[in-house]
């Protein structure tokens, strides 16, 4: 080995306290990189596997009955390739010693053979034989989450009657990849549950002998879908048809690709976020460690060195740090990986496996971000100590200038004696030092705030949601729309303090070229269940005659503004066309929605008096009994209680939540402390010198921590509010790019985040404190008295 | 061998060593730096320890100064042993006694000349005013300046001046003109004479410059870690009249 390169790992080894912390610096950044793009990856290819494999259909239409012979006049539309009609109910299920509503979709299974389009994956059990009556399969989440095996018994109250059924198989399938029951605003495995029978058995209970409510397609490859929808949309229009739809409609995919999305999104600005900060740090600690061999660079060029040679030295030497810290980074975003890809896999989506995936690219893009900001601090200093003559560099430092600090120049610094003046004046003697020494300090707290940001933000969701906006114990759906007399009888039930009646009309909202497929809303304008909310979160009435809209809806995905006259196209009974003025925005973090007056609605829909269902509020205590006679009620179809609902979700995030913190924390922790305790242990080779000095004087060691550290706790101190402000702009560059249509992030930063991304830094500061305590006892005092530099 | 009388014997002993070693382990060599030094030093003496480099003088003086501890033998000061004591002693006895002035003057380059004394004086009992201090070693018009404004022989003034503004009972100096030129280290020993004699605080110098030495009430004389010779200077020369 040539003596430059055994220097090199001699160098190593000497400074291992600082390689560690620069490593750790780029191993938070490489390490969220690597989490979030091969959790993405996974989740995609594993997607993408699992639809091809279980023929997941692209064009699926409902409608209300079809006699099954109207399936060949679909199947001979051009660019169908293949079809399959289902019987398709919403059913209420009963399951013993679970007394909350719970609501299911039962789906029918052709009797005989395998199903042509949207095959279920059995986890467990077998699918059900053929002709059988009672046999049913169930989606895994709704069997997981109440314990059903094989064998054991259900009840499903289908059209009103109570059909009891046999568990023989648990399923996952590409159509319900993403478990949500329709208006429900999050999954709930307990409370929703969908499920699959034979045909016959299902349509025999259902009054579809010989009938279908619901078909699927897949194309030929060079079909249009859009030419095919209208297509099916012209044959089902007599049947009842409620509008056909692509795979970007369909329910689950379009969660599953928000969700993706939003992954993806994190996958971007996250590591930017992190790998940013770790190159600006690695470039401020590098260049000042660099600064520090001045005098050994000076030695090698006069042994005749070419700058070359040396530069390639002090590159070699960063890229074995930047190296340990990208391969710790990939291991750890690895295993963050695969834990976040299970996470996801457990509460969010439901895949039959998962293919996790480690793309080779993903490791060179973080080892080229790291090798590149190492190489650009480096070479700045390298360059630096290059150009001075041999002589100069070897000659000691002339006693770098200062001057009396601003404070001091304003008349204070008879309040401060020489150790003080000494902090003061460093600290200003080099401005931009010591700015970047606050901007790396106060990116570790930012990240902090980013990192636990999530929690305040999604309780704020919530509360805003469920406090203000929708605020019924209860929301039931009926079989179909009913007349609004409905709602006395509701009333009328023991234990309901209030009910409000909605309309809720499926429609695509049409703006130009602009397209959204969900619902209209009718509610009461003086409600005091479900409210819309104004931009500053107040409820706000409804005005008669018109439509408002979720701002999201309106600004991003319709582009209209209030005085705009929307297209609506209902997608029930006989689908009428209408106009209707865009009268008003409302703010709304979960969903979008878009709202009318109950009676506007029903005057556009040419009816009387119609709900959809209603919203009960109910006396605490009741619920039981209540649910029970609801269940009674045959054109009671779905019901969603809010306070179980919140509470499933927050199980269901809640390791999510677990989860982002602890890599957060990790992570901007690490990030934290390694530039903390570089940016002290940097001073103290800056310094040490001057500090031995004053020990010989007979400072005692505590004096001289008071220069060193001090001055680390006054940047630290200036770098906590600095810190703030980054984190405020991160979780801001985060809620600009998490925008999607399931949810907008508030921008709510909690006391906790403050507490958290402060605590980040003094902890570090206060670690990084107690090593450089420990090595201010090893001062060297004899070698200053001999030696210069 | 005993130092012969001292120039006045009326002045007390400051410090009294007997029996000093040194050993340094440096890796599987042993460096016997001291081996047997016997030495008083009274007040008001200038004294200058001569010998090459590796004599052991700086050992010597690093630890009459409380820097470092003795293999063997006893060193007291006044009627303290510094051998034994606690680094907290110690750096209580640098703080109340010991002024050190280095070859490269050790200035805090973010703090002033008067400044520079200042951090000495806040810590000490009954120091000078830093004014004074600077005023004694002659820099009385440039005490707001920082050392980056100053040339190496004032530069090594104004460590001089933070040496002695505490009032120390020794003043230590280990090569002050080591780094400066002729002419300014004989600045540099005036000053060092003037303190001596104005202020009565027993100087010890090291050199390795024989020249020197003529400005000594005593010289002695190092070699191989052992006392080679001490000789009082009957006339001392006046440090302007020095020349190497």
């Amino acid at each position: 080995m040539r003596a430059l390169d055994r220097k090199l790992f001699r160098d190593l080894w000497h400074l291992r306290g600082q390689v560690l912390a620069i490593a750790a610096v780029i191993m938070g950044g490489v390490a969220t990189m690597v989490m979030s793009l091969s959790t993405y990856d996974s989740l995609t290819t594993t997607r993408d596997r699992f639809y091809a494999e279980y023929r997941f259909a692209e064009v699926f239409a409902g409608l209300k009955r079809a006699p099954e012979p109207v399936a060949e006049r679909l199947a001979a539309i051009p660019g169908v390739e293949r079809l399959e009609t289902r019987v398709k109910a919403g059913v209420k299920l009963e399951v013993e010693g679970f007394s909350d509503p719970i609501t299911g979709q039962l789906l029918s299974l052709p009797d005989v053979g395998e199903a042509q389009l949207n095959r279920l994956h059995l986890k467990r059990g077998r699918t059900v034989q053929s002709w059988s009556a009672d046999e049913v399969v169930l989606s895994d989440t709704f069997a997981d989450a109440h314990g059903f095996q094989p064998g054991d018994t259900l009840v499903a109250i289908i059209n009103g009657k109570r059909n009891r059924l046999t568990v023989v198989g648990v399923a996952v399938s590409p159509e319900y990849v993403y478990q949500i029951a329709p208006g429900s605003m999050f999954p709930d495995f307990k409370r929703y549950g969908v499920l699959w029978m034979g045909r016959s058995a299902l349509a025999a209970a259902y009054d579809m002998d010989g009938a279908f409510n619901h078909v699927s397609f897949t194309l030929a490859r060079d079909a249009r879908e859009q030419d095919v929808i209208d297509r099916v949309d012209a044959v089902l229009a007599t049947y009842g048809g409620t509008g056909a739809y692509g795979r970007k409609d369909q329910f689950s995919n379009r969660f599953l690709s928000e969700e993706l999305k939003q992954l993806k999104t994190m996958a971007t600005v996250f590591p930017a976020i992190f790998l940013g900060v770790a190159a600006f740090l690695l470039n401020v600690v590098l260049s000042r460690l660099i600064a520090l061999q001045r005098e050994q660079i000076a030695v090698l060029k006069a042994f005749g060195y070419r700058y070359l040679t040396i530069g390639m030295h002090y590159v070699k030497l960063v890229l074995l740090m930047a190296a340990l810290g990208v391969a710790a980074g990939v291991a750890l975003g690895a295993w963050f990986g695969q834990g976040l890809a299970h996470v996801y896999t457990e509460t969010t989506f439901r895949f039959p496996y998962l293919d996790y995936q480690l793309d080779p690219g993903v490791v060179v893009i973080a080892f080229a971000v790291g090798a590149l900001a190492a190489i650009s601090g480096t070479l700045q200093s390298v360059a630096r100590a290059v150009r001075l003559q041999p002589a100069e560099g070897m000659r000691p430092d002339m006693p770098e200038a200062y001057r009396a600090t601003l404070v001091e120049r304003i008349g204070l610094q008879r309040w401060f004696a020489a150790p003080t003046r000494m902090i003061l004046r460093h600290i200003e003697r080099r401005p931009l030092k010591s700015l970047l020494t606050v901007l790396g300090i106060a990116c570790a707290c930012g990240l902090m705030m980013v990192g636990n940001y999530q929690r305040g933000a999604i309780d704020f969701m919530v509360d805003v949601q469920f406090r203000q906006a929708a605020r019924e114990d209860l929301a039931l759906a009926f079989i179909e729309p009913t007349s609004g007399r409905a709602l006395h009888e509701l009333a009328a039930l023991p234990g309901v303090d209030h009910v409000e009646g909605f309309r809720d009309v499926p429609a695509i909202l049409r703006f130009g070229p602009y397209r959204h497929r969900g619902a209209i809303f009718g509610i009461q304008p003086e409600g005091e269940l479900h409210r819309s909310l104004d931009r500053n979160l107040q409820p706000v009435a409804v005005p008669p005659g018109g439509v408002v809209l979720t701002d999201h809806l309106a600004n991003e995905i319709l582009h209209v503004k209030p005085g705009d006259m929307l297209t609506v196209e209902v997608l029930e009974g006989s689908r009428p066309v209408r106009q209707v003025p865009v009268l008003g925005i409302t703010r709304q973090f979960l969903g979008v929605s878009a709202y009318m007056q109950q009676d506007s609605l029903n005057a556009l829909m040419r009816e009387g008096s119609t709900v959809s269902g209603a919203y009960l509020a109910v006396q605490p205590g009741t619920e039981t009994e209540l649910y029970a006679r609801l269940h009674e009620r045959p054109r009671v179809l779905g019901m969603i209680a809010n306070k179980a609902a919140m509470q499933s979700f927050y199980a269901t995030i809640g390791e999510f939540i677990l989860f982002y913190n602890l890599v957060a924390t990790l992570l901007a922790g690490a990030i934290g402390f390694g530039v903390v305790y570089n940016s002290a242990r940097i001073s103290l080779s800056e310094r040490g010198r001057e500090l031995a000095s004053l020990r010989v004087l007979g400072f005692t060691r505590g004096e001289i921590a008071y220069i060193l550290l001090g001055e680390l706790a006054l940047l630290t101190l200036a770098a906590i509010p600095v810190g703030f402000v980054v984190g405020i702009g991160l979780v801001g560059i985060l809620v600009v790019a998490f925008q999607s249509e399931l949810y907008r992030l508030p921008l709510i930063l909690t006391p906790e985040n403050y507490a958290m991304g402060a605590s980040v830094v003094i902890v570090s500061a206060l670690l990084s404190g107690l090593l450089l305590w420990r090595r201010l006892g090893r001062l060297d005092l004899v070698a200053v008295l001999k030696t210069r530099e | 061998m005993i130092g012969r009388m001292p120039p006045d014997n009326a002045n007390p002993a400051v410090f009294v060593a007997r029996g000093l070693t040194k050993v340094y382990r440096m890796g599987e060599v042993e460096v016997r730096a001291l081996r047997g030094i016997d030495l008083t030093l009274y007040r008001g003496e200038l004294v200058v320890l001569l010998g090459p480099s590796g004599s052991g003088k700086s050992t010597l003086l690093n630890i009459l100064g409380g820097l470092d501890a003795p293999s063997g033998g006893e060193v007291r000061y006044l009627d303290h042993a510094l051998t034994g004591a606690s680094e907290a002693e110690l750096t209580r006895f640098r703080r109340e006694h010991v002024g050190f002035v280095f070859q490269f003057y050790n200035l805090i380059p973010s703090l002033t000349a008067r400044e520079n004394v200042a951090a000495v004086t806040e810590i000490s009992e009954s120091p000078m005013r830093p004014e004074d201090a600077l005023a004694l070693v002659g820099l009385g018009n440039r005490l707001d300046h920082f050392p980056a404004q100053l040339s190496g022989g004032e530069q090594q003034r104004v460590a001089i001046a933070r040496a002695v503004a505490k009032n120390p009972a020794v003043l230590l100096c280990d090569e002050p003109t080591g780094a400066l030129d002729s002419a300014t280290g004989v600045v540099v020993l005036e000053v060092l004479e003037k303190v001596n004699r104005e202020l009565g605080t027993l100087t010890v110098l090291i050199t390795h410059n024989a020249g020197i030495a003529d400005m000594a009430d005593r010289v002695i004389r190092l070699s191989d870690g052992q006392i080679a010779e001490i000789h009082s200077n009957a006339v001392k020369k006046a440090a302007r009249e020095l020349s190497w």
